[in-house]
């Protein structure tokens, strides 16, 4: 169990390199923003403990309560300000950004 | 019938495969946010991963206490919506730092819970123990990490370094406490206090005094950095947990928090261990208010004498920084600029890759005014241009003009590039007073000869000197 999910661990962090290394300069903030909101995915380990685990004290089911509001604050919150953000790059706008890209990657 | 689907949605191997799906749309989208035309879709598609990922974690095999999970993810939703959604332009960053202080938060409280349920890790495995620990000292930094930028940037902190007497040595030893903590705790100690003390509170005491003495443009290297650290003990709490869409998607918020991170740090000539261990602008004041502040003087001008020299140029370079997204002047810069290119004026924005509190944080203003994207120059590529320009518009941006950083190896930015403007022919500086910038730092560009200083809030000053230009 341990092997495979170092393996997974490891094969992530190149995909995680591999994926991002390409991003432009204008879109920093917006990918910093997304890459906040995905790690809200700790929400999960909150609903797992709470939902499976066995005998929780009234101290545990607090905690767990916050740690899954925690977990969706990141969530809803990192998506919906991200999208906020990416709204501005739309439409015409976007097809500029888009040839000054490229234009920056033939130089 | 339905107890067949029963068992077969609420199969291991079919919630599995939800998680496989789950960080395929992670992986797709974010691959879709490296470009323009695709990042909305990219940010959605990311989203709807996460929706897969929650609702397969739900369908676990005898999930209960159903009511206490609605509760939080209800106060979740109640907080986080209309936080995103009435948030301005200007203060995304403070939100992003918070949004990643939360997630830090949980992380420390489900390794906590882990803890007392599992009678100190003694049911658990070795590894389980080590990774729960890493999350629990990480979150913990990261949580109150975060929670002071979110201060230092939202003002209810000051933005000036604070910094305590033997600031690296209480550091240290913090560390200290934290992994030799961990390391009792992961060798068969139970003790309920020492993991609160020495793990979380000595984590969180940490997460305050690696902050708090950071200011200026190091801020937002700090929370890219924090970013990273969430992501990695997201990372570590999944496998404590054994969850495969945890690690996944954790990891990868490592990983790429740590490309950002570095890639803010190179723009800056500053390492990230020089960075992390503080001080920037705290020698400055010093300097600053040292030296010969007494013999030099400021010119400061009208918004009419202004735009006449603008209208009267040839090229002008517009130089925004975070005084820029504070006023929220960008639709008054680019409605300057439209009169200008009417008269002839050739019109560009230096953008430099730290201006603002993140960065792209002047494309993305920019860009919401409209204004046309290869008019934006990145530092490498403007620099040359400033001998040629006739007058610098600087609005806003302080630090990363200071000619200091070039040729003063007493300053603390000594050896930030910074973008020339000091080369052009005159200059124009919007500024709200003679106060030093975020970091403290004094900027000799403002006692040049050529400069000229138009004081007041940036969005007034621009739109007196739109309507001078209209007049013209």
């Amino acid at each position: 169990m341990l092997v495979t999910n170092l393996t997974i661990l490891v094969l992530a962090g190149f995909v995680g390199f591999a994926v991002i290394s390409k991003v432009p300069n204008t879109l920093h903030t917006p990918l910093m923003s997304g890459t906040n909101a995905i790690h809200g995915i700790v929400l999960l380990g909150g609903l797992l403990v709470l939902g499976t685990v066995d005998g929780l004290g009234t101290l545990d089911k607090l905690l767990l309560v916050i740690a899954i509001a925690f977990g969706t604050i990141n969530i809803v919150g990192g998506f919906l300000v991200t999208d906020r953000m990416l709204e501005m790059f739309k439409g015409r706008k976007a097809e500029q950004v888009e040839a000054a890209a490229e234009e920056d990657e033939s130089k | 019938m339905t107890t067949l689907a029963a068992s077969f949605i609420h199969d291991a191997d079919f919630i599995e495969v939800l998680y496989i799906i789950a960080f395929a749309l992670f992986i797709y989208g974010l691959m879709g946010l490296t470009g323009p035309r695709t990042a909305v879709r990219g940010n959605r598609i990311a989203a709807v991963g996460m929706a897969v990922a929650v609702v397969a974690t739900l369908l676990v095999e005898g999930m209960d206490n159903w009511a206490l999970i609605v509760v939080g993810i209800a106060i979740g939703t109640a907080i986080g919506i209309p936080a995103a959604r009435n948030v301005k332009m200007t203060a995304m960053p403070q939100m992003v730092a918070l949004f990643n202080g939360v997630g830090g938060g949980a992380v420390a409280l489900i390794a906590w819970v882990e803890f007392r349920t599992s009678g100190g890790f003694s049911e658990d495995a070795l590894y389980v123990a080590i990774f729960s620990l890493f999350a629990a000292v990480i979150g913990s930094i990261s949580f109150w990490g975060s929670n002071i930028a979110f201060g230092k940037l939202q003002g209810i902190l000051p933005g000036r370094p604070i910094q305590l007497p033997g600031q690296q040595f209480i550091n240290g030893a913090l560390l200290l406490v934290c992994v030799a903590s961990a390391i009792i705790i992961a060798a068969g100690t139970t003790s309920q206090a020492l993991f609160v003390l020495g793990i979380l509170v000595a984590a969180a005491l940490l997460g305050n005094f690696v902050v708090l003495p950071i200011g200026g443009a190091d801020m937002p290297v700090v929370i890219s950095l924090l970013n990273a650290f969430t992501g990695l003990s997201a990372a570590a709490t999944g496998v404590a947990l054994n969850n495969p869409a945890l690690i996944v998607a954790g990891m990868i918020v490592g990983a790429s928090g740590s490309i950002l991170t570095n890639l803010m740090a190179e723009a800056m000539n500053r390492s990230i261990p020089s960075i992390v261990a503080g001080g920037f602008g705290g020698t400055a004041i010093a300097a600053g208010a040292g030296a010969d502040m007494g013999d030099r003087t400021v010119r400061s001008t009208s918004p009419a004498d202004a735009a006449i020299q603008l209208s009267y140029a040839r090229q002008v370079v517009v130089v925004p920084g975070y005084g820029m997204a504070v006023a929220q002047a960008q639709h008054a810069v680019r409605e300057l600029a439209t009169e200008l290119e009417k008269r002839g004026v050739e019109v560009k924005y230096a953008i430099h890759p730290v201006a603002g509190r993140m960065p792209g944080h002047m494309n993305v203003l920019l860009a919401e005014a409209d204004v046309p994207y290869d008019q934006l120059k990145e530092m490498d590529d403007i620099n040359p241009e400033f001998p040629r320009t006739d007058v610098s518009l600087v609005i806003g941006a302080n630090d990363v003009t200071n000619p200091d950083a070039n040729d003063n190896p007493g300053s603390p930015i000594y050896g930030m590039p910074i973008l020339q403007v000091d080369q052009s022919k005159s200059v124009i500086v919007l500024k709200r007073s003679m106060n030093p910038g975020f970091a403290g730092i004094d900027n000799p560009l403002y006692y040049e000869e050529k400069t000229q200083m138009l004081f007041g809030d940036a969005k007034a000053s621009v739109q007196e000197v739109v309507s001078e230009v209209q007049e013209l």
